[in-house]
């Protein structure tokens, strides 16, 4: 069970980017222009470090995996949609992921004690939605993309093709305010600002317009539920339960 | 009970030729074409049969298991299964099939096969005290015990084989396919799991679906079979008939009490093996009281057994027919 517990530490590490980016930026003082100074860059990378603990996603991964080992057929025949199993082992994992998260945030407190800070509880409230809306939005775009592994048979090859902008839209490497205003308009017009910057700035006090950035959450997941069962269903038609 | 009509599938395939050329080929002008896996079935099955898939490598007997239970999309043709179209997947129709893999599993690999159980029974809308009662009971007929309690990558293959079915079968479902449930199991496990699948029809009524490599889990559970060959059915009734029909002869093994010479026994019948003082003979079965006796009347012998020939011999050699016809 050893292997286990590393493993779980491993991967509570794995999402430390965050703080990398924090150091980068911290150290050639361009956390100016972006019109934080360094305790907001720190909270602001913490926050998205704390976001991204609770929304990542692999569903693609695993559900390849079980489509092309022939696991899914089982589950294919049980009263219970797959994409639950997927749900409920992201959330037995954010449950596990918790106390690593709290233990990293402590240990930057420690690193950083000038960027201490303590969200007000209906900051904390919010912020704890917007994540989890987040969550639901990432799994609901990577389940579009496992879907088409009823075509591809190698989806998660595609999932490059979320994971890229994810990556540079999210706020995951540099606070969006940074971004050029014309790039940042472009930017809101898709998911992935509502992924990590919008949770981010809610949890790290910084100025954002709550109602608009909840609607934008609400819009997209109202968008991709039908597409993911739409996809889902057609999907299906073309199962071949290989390997099983 | 299950009606299966006129039922065919196609798998569409392309092919890719060896090297970079083909590679390419394969990537920008993929010719595509339609491969028949089953093609025009028809059957029906009445609750509370036990009827067994035989076929070779290959020759649909998955594909049609695949198609009564909900996974695949018949082509064309029709599939009714306890009053309900498999494909739609409903949960009242979910609810009363189970299907069993030898080869796969669905308990969760790092914990204990009463985790996975727990998650089944919630699954299907079980409570505690049914998923309990259930669980015992299975357990008992199945032999398990502190297995249960065990993380699943520790049980032997038997073990997990085992609990799979138990698994399987939580939601009390009225329809079983079984895909090769004692592949890889050896001889006791394999006996152990036949045994259970007998009891659990006589005392279920459940109707079991069984393919099998294994000839002795035919013999031993299927009245009925079902042979399928090349996507076609080939067979479909009575194991008994279908031997007699293959082999009209029977086997009579003999030991002497003294060498004899092959010649002294041409006239009861084929001789299949003559080794020192054991001869055995295909007699015809009109003619296997007379040849019996006049064999104890002619000769000293110490035993006599009459047999039929090998099953799996038999249905061999209808495969092979097939291939031929």
């Amino acid at each position: 069970m050893l292997e286990y517990r590393i493993e779980i530490a491993l991967w509570a590490l794995s999402g430390v980017l965050p703080f990398i980016m924090f150091s980068l930026w911290s150290q050639n003082d361009v956390g100016n222009s972006f019109g934080l100074n360094d305790i907001g860059l720190a909270r602001y990378f913490l926050s998205a470090f704390l976001v991204r603990q609770f929304s990542v996603v692999w569903v693609v991964f695993s559900f390849e995996e079980d489509s092309l080992s022939g696991r899914l057929s089982p589950y294919l025949l049980q009263p219970l949609h797959p994409l639950f199993r997927y749900v409920a082992s992201h959330l037995a994992e954010q449950a596990t992921r918790l106390p690593f998260a709290i233990a990293i945030a402590i240990t930057f407190f420690i690193l950083n004690p000038s960027s201490f800070w303590l969200p007000s509880l209906p900051q904390l409230f919010l912020a704890y939605l917007s994540t989890h809306f987040a969550f639901t939005i990432a799994f609901l775009l990577q389940s579009l993309v496992a879907a088409l592994c009823f075509w591809t048979e190698k989806s998660s090859a595609l999932e490059r093709l979320i994971f890229v902008p994810y990556l540079f839209l999210s706020g995951l490497l540099v606070p969006l305010s940074a971004f050029p205003s014309n790039v940042l308009k472009v930017a809101m017009l898709t998911p992935f600002p509502y992924l990590i910057n919008f949770p981010a700035k809610i949890l790290s006090a910084m100025p954002v317009n709550i109602f608009n950035g909840f609607l934008a959450q609400f819009l997209w997941i109202l968008i991709l539920v039908p597409s993911v069962n739409i996809l889902w269903k057609l999907g299906l038609k073309r199962y071949t339960a290989m390997g099983a | 009970m299950i009606v299966v009509d006129q039922l065919s599938k196609y798998y569409r395939v392309a092919n890719k030729q060896p090297g970079f050329k083909g590679t390419l080929k394969h990537f920008f002008d993929r010719k595509t074409y339609d491969v028949p896996a089953i093609t025009d079935i028809s059957f029906k099955i009445s609750s509370g049969e036990v009827v067994g898939f035989l076929g070779a490598n290959g020759a649909g007997k998955t594909t049609l298991l695949k198609m009564m239970c909900g996974l695949i999309h018949p082509s064309t043709g029709l599939v009714d299964v306890v009053g309900f179209s498999p494909q739609r997947r409903q949960t009242a129709f979910l609810k009363e099939i189970t299907l069993v893999m030898g080869q796969k599993q669905q308990l969760i690999w790092d914990l204990p096969p009463m985790d996975s159980f727990y998650v089944n029974a919630a699954v299907y809308g079980l409570s505690d005290h049914e998923a309990n009662l259930r669980i015992n009971e299975l357990a008992e007929m199945l032999e398990l015990g502190e297995e249960l309690t065990r993380p699943v990558r520790k049980l032997s293959l038997g073990q997990r084989m085992k609990s799979e079915i138990l698994a399987a079968l939580l939601h009390k479902p009225s329809v079983l396919f079984l895909d090769e449930p004692t592949l890889g199991l050896d001889v006791n496990a394999q006996a152990r799991v036949r045994s259970f699948l007998s009891e659990y029809n006589k005392r279920t009524g459940a109707t079991i679906l069984l393919t099998s490599h294994y000839m002795a889990d035919i013999t031993a559970l299927c009245p009925r079979v079902i042979c399928i060959h090349k996507g076609k059915l080939f067979y479909d009734g009575d194991l008994d008939l279908l031997a007699n029909s293959l082999s009209p002869s029977r086997e009579v093994k003999v030991e002497l009490k003294n060498p004899c010479a092959s010649e002294q026994f041409e006239k009861y019948g084929e001789i299949q093996d003559l080794n020192d003082r054991f001869v055995c003979l295909l007699v015809s079965r009109d003619k296997l009281t007379d040849v019996v006796s006049n064999l104890l009347t002619d000769f000293d012998i110490i035993d006599l057994e009459i047999s039929d020939p090998p099953i799996d011999q038999l249905i061999g050699e209808l495969f092979k027919k097939g291939e031929v016809n």
